[in-house]
């Protein structure tokens, strides 16, 4: 398996790489393009694990749908070069604190599989299991739906909950526009529509009905 | 499926993506190699019906396509859900197509709600 072991090497060495310029690119919105190359490349590495639908959830939706959440984001934001410069010695410490737990945790993590192979619970390390004679997609199939129902609901709440989140926090609608109310243009008879008014000639007198209209309005 | 078959499914992938990779890196290094370059201060200047530019291109953004792009998110996971459901489907009983269509019903709530809200009007 030489072929996919070059594979892996070449998948994780661009994803360090874009990954480094994520954090290091000058322009928000190049950081954001580094990003989506870094996704692509997580992708190869799942479908290396043989998981093939987490690969293609990666594409679809972290690229095609994060990536452009994110743009969108760093356009919005109206990002300020200079000032984000200035704030970036302020918050060096608490990002590198937080940056050498991360990496602790990793090189600990690994450390002891090498170190004490049968250290850690057999469950915790396990490799994904790739089933004979189904695909990967099947098997996630069988199991989420029945066995894993209520994390599955849990997940549709959440959606629900985002969805209306975002509506409620952002949603602002223009003063004085007026909309098409589609129903409400259906529902125009003749009677609610029209009045015919009998207007007396040489003189100035409104009848009582349009008087009335013009004064509602 | 063993993991060696899996993998040679997705070579002819790989080759595409060599061959895509070398197509798009030809047609940038090209015009570097055998385009007329002849640049002068006029011809690199920003160029505005004739005026000089206004202003930064970078302005902020609408909020709206930030709610656009979250409700898009939203349904696409929510078919990207469908999928595993759709493959095992024989196996996953009346149970697993009564989890999937609570599941749906949640999420239609939330599409009554944007719906009503206006959230997919451009006003």
């Amino acid at each position: 398996m030489t072929l996919a072991a070059a594979f892996f090497y070449l998948f994780a060495a661009i994803t360090v790489a874009s990954a480094f310029k994520v954090i290091s690119a000058k322009n928000p919105v190049h950081a954001v393009l580094y990003l989506i190359l870094a996704f692509f490349n997580a992708a190869g590495l799942f479908v290396l694990l043989g998981a093939e639908f987490l690969a293609m959830i990666l594409v679809v939706v972290y690229v095609g749908a994060v990536a452009v959440l994110f743009l969108f984001v760093v356009m919005m934001l109206d990002v300020d070069f200079a000032q984000l410069r200035a704030g970036f010695m302020k918050n060096a410490t608490l990002g590198f604190t937080v940056g050498m737990i991360v990496l602790a945790e990793i090189v600990f993590f690994v450390a002891t599989q090498f170190l004490k192979p049968g250290a850690l619970p057999a469950g915790l390390v396990r490799a994904a299991p790739i089933p004979q004679g189904i695909t990967n997609t099947e098997a996630l199939g069988r199991v989420l739906y029945t066995k894993y129902v209520y994390f599955f609901q849990g997940a549709g709440l959440i959606l629900l909950v985002a969805m209306i989140g975002a509506i409620v926090l952002t949603l602002r609608h223009k003063p004085n526009v007026r909309r098409q109310n589609i129903s409400e243009q259906n529902a125009r008879t003749k009677s609610t529509a029209m009045d015919v008014i009998k207007v007396p000639s040489g003189g100035y007198n409104i009848p009582d009905k349009a008087a009335a209209k013009v004064a509602a309005e | 499926m063993p993991q060696s078959t899996l993998l040679m499914d997705y070579l002819p992938i790989a080759i595409f993506l060599g061959v895509a990779g070398v197509i798009g890196m030809a047609l940038m290094v090209a015009p570097f190699l055998l385009a007329v370059r002849n640049p002068d201060s006029e011809k690199v200047s920003a160029y505005e019906c004739g005026f000089n530019a206004f202003d930064d291109a970078r302005m902020k953004f609408d909020v709206r396509f930030y709610l656009v792009s979250i409700l898009f998110i939203i349904f696409d996971l929510e078919v990207a859900f469908l999928f595993p459901w759709a493959v095992a489907f024989k196996s996953v009983g009346a149970f697993g197509f009564w989890s999937m269509m609570t599941f749906l019903g949640v999420l239609t709530v939330g599409f009554a709600y944007e719906w009503r809200k206006g959230a997919l009007d451009w006003d």
